[in-house]
């Protein structure tokens, strides 16, 4: 990964002299093939396993089966149940350890470990060499080639053209590339974390199934391929959070997350049907191509598609009001929170906003709305992130708080930042996820050896694991310093170009000020709320994080004398994939050094500003729109001030974290209360947005159906039963009549002839 | 050759018409009501032979149909109650109230 920055760095300066050679894909579609297949192979195994493990096993994914009697399997609970480990006190006493069997793994569990990360890292290999040639060649248009028509429909007031086409352009280039390379060295990661569980096969399959559809996402040409991915990966992401499913919890989680992306679906679904009645077209390049001729620049349309689209990047990038699935979604296996979670899918909704660019920049309110509601989740999501005691849930409320940030960055315009923060967050991200999931797998492993409940994933239990697992330790701290904006590491540069654009537009020098002018909006206020918003949030992030890496590797163990022991660092697979990430975090900033700030332009070691040159054709369309209105942002000053105030916030979030935590005697969840006074009281209990929903939202959606379920059940099914009930009285009444009296039925037949003649004489 | 009125042997066919259909809903023995029932047929039969001098022959031949059918009813009808009454030792109608609800 970082060679191929280097690489980019380079061989971009290289290339400019020769643009205009021709782009010649390299099997593009092999890159979504791989994925495909490996789940194709891991599925059959994981059905194999599962029919053959039929008589002896219950079924794959019950976290409390019990191996005792299958010597096949090796012990398999060492860490599997990360959600809720105290779950497995129970089930360890009925068993000691030489009970678990040591005999050779089926091939159903080995051979997984050899498809799953090979097709990812074969897919990345044909990443890779596109990309070589997307840099050789520079192309100014997207490569765009419909490999069969998906969805033609022929109709007088307009054709709806939609293929199976695969884009290629810089932006989907970048997105394969951290998909593919990150999720392989995750997958690797997972080999480590997962064997030991009964479902291996198929948590490899979903995961190899989730690549496959997020790089659908990335990869489409158009909106409808895109929703594809987009609804593909929503239920990867539903199966994985659910995986251990006979957790009541976690299944809970798993639906949670489902029904709160349906709402932000419904975003998605109804921008695109607004989209093609006013363009008549859903492929990117035509709507591109359209978009600018044929809706009003600030109008109702293309603000309401840009917000409604915005309504579906919220659902799937947990931002507010749609968050709340996120931090639940950890009930996953911690590998899966790395790549879905933190890292990939979770990022979907910049992606889509940045695809957008040309639609936003046409729309400065919806913009707007975006920037506004990216900061106030990062503001929000931070403060959350400050009375968490469970590393991953810390974890979980910095992934919020940080797509936060690319919102705002992609909100104000600023598209280059926001895609530079999703790719460095990738991978800082992912390391300190993979990072805790190593300290997971540590913790458990020790607690498992003395049947402690200790909860393994509080960080009060923890403490002074820096002895331990040394390299978990120098990997999450080098992702710490990178998301807490400490030069030069990653999340410096990209985190203090968000920072840096709203200090701009508080300055009228950015192209939405400008557009919000035009509109009658006055946004150098807003903008400068941003950046005191988006400053707080940073100094927050810092010290949340300094806390979670305060309280898992310094100060004194209290884990207890018996499972100090058995703590280690995990086997290589573990590992490797953590340095390889600490790397990224450390380098992968240089991609994009401004070479015109302050301060940054001392690390300014090569070209400068690579992925701003690299992603320009992919925003020129939103270029000339702002050009066409004139609109394009003035010449930028720039200025020392944002970007020394965000070193000093991040610096002063960590040495406060520090100097508060570092000499106090920290003590263990059993200790130490959850919260001390009401606001910490409030954090800890995320300002009670979930007791708000289940209140508001829940319970009405809940006493709607019962009241819609009685509608039902006595008024639909009552006019039914009336029906049937009346032709049984109606039988009883007339049944009287049927005397069996032959008498009787001459009577009636006399009368009844009587009156048929009276009806005929009297005609 | 003088000719009875009209009038007169309709007049008889509906007395008779009437003392059968009367006879049919009030009496219980089977044997009785079939007597009532050929006893309404005949008065239909008069009435065809009262009216034939003036329409004609057609009346005369649905006499003989409705002779035929009545025969053949008599026939079935009193198989019907010797058999009933082989199970029944009776001819009353009150105990033949089997098909009822």
């Amino acid at each position: 990964m970082l060679l191929l920055q280097e690489a980019a760095v380079h061989a971009t300066s290289a290339a400019a002299g020769q643009a205009g050679e021709s782009f010649a894909a390299f099997a593009p579609w092999l890159i979504l093939a791989l994925p495909l297949l490996g789940f194709v192979l891991n599925g059959l195994l994981s059905i194999t396993a599962a029919r053959r493990a039929l008589p002896a096993l219950p079924p794959v994914g019950d976290p409390h089966w019990d191996a005792h009697h299958e010597p096949s399997e090796q012990e398999h609970h060492a860490h599997g149940d990360d959600a809720h480990p105290a779950a497995h006190a129970d089930d360890h006493g009925a068993h000691g350890h030489d009970a678990h069997g040591h005999g050779p793994k089926p091939a159903t569990h080995t051979l997984p470990s050899f498809i799953a990360p090979g097709v990812l890292i074969a897919a990345f290999a044909v990443a890779v060499v596109n990309f070589l040639r997307m840099l050789a060649a520079h192309p100014e248009t997207a490569w765009v080639h419909e490999y069969w028509s998906w969805m033609p429909v022929n109709d007088p007031t307009g054709a709806l053209r939609v293929g199976a086409a695969i884009q290629l352009d810089q932006l989907s280039m970048l997105m394969t590339l951290v998909i593919t390379g990150v999720g392989s060295l995750i997958h690797v990661f997972s080999v480590g974390y997962m064997k030991e569980d009964p479902g291996y096969p198929r948590y490899m399959a979903y995961l190899n199934l989730f690549v496959f559809f997020m790089l659908t996402l990335v990869l489409g040409a158009s909106y409808p391929l895109m929703f594809v991915g987009w609804e593909g990966v929503g239920l990867c992401s539903y199966l994985l959070i659910g995986f251990w499913f006979k957790e009541r919890a976690n299944a809970d989680a798993g639906k949670k997350a489902f029904i709160v992306n349906r709402i932000g679906d419904f975003g998605f679904l109804i921008a695109m049907f607004l989209l093609f009645a006013n363009l008549g077209t859903l492929n990117f390049a035509e709507v591109m191509e359209r978009a600018p001729a044929q809706m009003a620049f600030g109008g109702a349309v293309v603000t309401a598609v840009c917000l409604f689209f915005f309504l579906g990047a919220a659902g799937k990038s947990a931002q507010i009001p749609l968050y709340v699935w996120l931090p639940d979604a950890m009930a996953g296996p911690t590998p899966v929170s790395a790549l879905i979670h933190a890292a990939t899918m979770v990022t979907a909704g910049v992606y889509l906003v940045a695809r957008s660019a040309t639609l936003f920049t046409m729309a400065p309110v919806a913009s707007l709305v975006v920037a506004l509601v990216g900061t106030a989740t990062a503001i929000f999501a931070a403060s959350i992130g400050l009375k968490q005691w469970d590393i991953k849930k810390i974890l979980a409320y910095s992934t919020v708080s940080q797509l936060g940030f690319m919102f705002a960055a992609v909100g104000m315009g600023a598209y280059v930042a926001g895609v530079f923060h999703l790719m460095t967050h990738a991978f800082f991200k992912a390391c300190l996820f993979l990072g805790s999931g190593a300290v997971i797998h540590a913790m458990h492993e020790a607690l498992h050896h003395t049947h402690s409940d200790m909860d393994a994933q509080d960080v009060r239990n923890m403490g002074g694991l820096r002895r331990y697992l040394p390299v978990t330790f120098w990997t999450m701290g080098i992702a710490t310093l990178a998301i807490a904006g400490v030069p030069p590491f990653a999340g410096f540069f990209s985190k203090d170009e968000i920072t840096g654009a709203a200090w701009d537009g508080a300055h009228g020098q950015l192209p939405l000020a400008a557009g919000l002018a035009k509109v009658g909006i006055d946004g150098t206020l807003w903008f400068g709320l941003i950046w005191g918003a988006l400053s707080i949030a940073a100094f927050m992030t810092a010290f949340y994080m300094g806390r979670m890496m305060i309280y898992t590797f310094f100060g004194q163990n209290r884990t207890g004398e018996e499972e100090r022991k058995h703590l280690h660092e995990g086997s290589w697979t573990l590992t490797l994939p953590l340095v390889v990430l600490a790397l990224a975090s450390t380098f992968g900033g240089f991609l994009n050094v401004e070479r015109e700030v302050p301060i940054v332009r001392w690390f300014d070691f090569g070209q400068g500003e690579a992925l701003h040159r690299w992603l320009h054709p992919v925003l020129a369309g939103a270029d000339q729109v702002a050009e066409a209105n004139g609109i394009a942002g003035a010449a930028v000053e720039p200025s020392a001030v944002p970007i020394a105030v965000a070193i000093l916030l991040g610096l002063g979030g960590l040495a406060l974290a520090w100097t508060m935590l570092s000499r106090r005697a920290l003590r263990t969840a059993a200790e130490e209360p959850a919260y001390a006074n009401g606001v910490e009281r409030v954090l800890y209990h995320k300002y009670y947005v979930d007791e708000l929903y289940d209140r508001v939202v829940v319970r009405t959606v809940g006493w709607l159906s019962r009241l819609q379920a009685g509608f039902d059940r006595y008024v639909v099914d009552g006019l039914v039963d009336f029906g049937g009930k009346m032709s049984e009285w109606l039988g009883v009444a007339l049944g009287r009549f049927q005397t069996g009296q032959v008498n009787t039925y001459a009577f009636a037949i006399l009368i009844g002839v009587t009156l048929v003649l009276y009806a005929f004489v009297h005609t | 050759m003088q000719q009875i009125p009209l009038e007169q042997a309709l007049g008889l066919s509906a007395l008779l018409f009437a003392i059968g259909a009367f006879g049919v809903v009030i009496r219980r023995n089977a044997i009785i009501l079939f007597m009532c029932i050929e006893l309404m047929l005949n008065a239909v039969n008069l009435a065809f032979v009262a009216f034939s001098p003036r329409s004609g022959v057609q009346g005369q031949v649905f006499v003989f149909f409705v002779i035929a059918v009545a025969a053949a009813e008599a026939a079935v009808g009193l198989a019907i109650i010797i058999s009933v009454f082989r199970h029944k030792e009776s001819v009353d109608i009150k105990n033949f109230s089997l098909l009822r609800w």
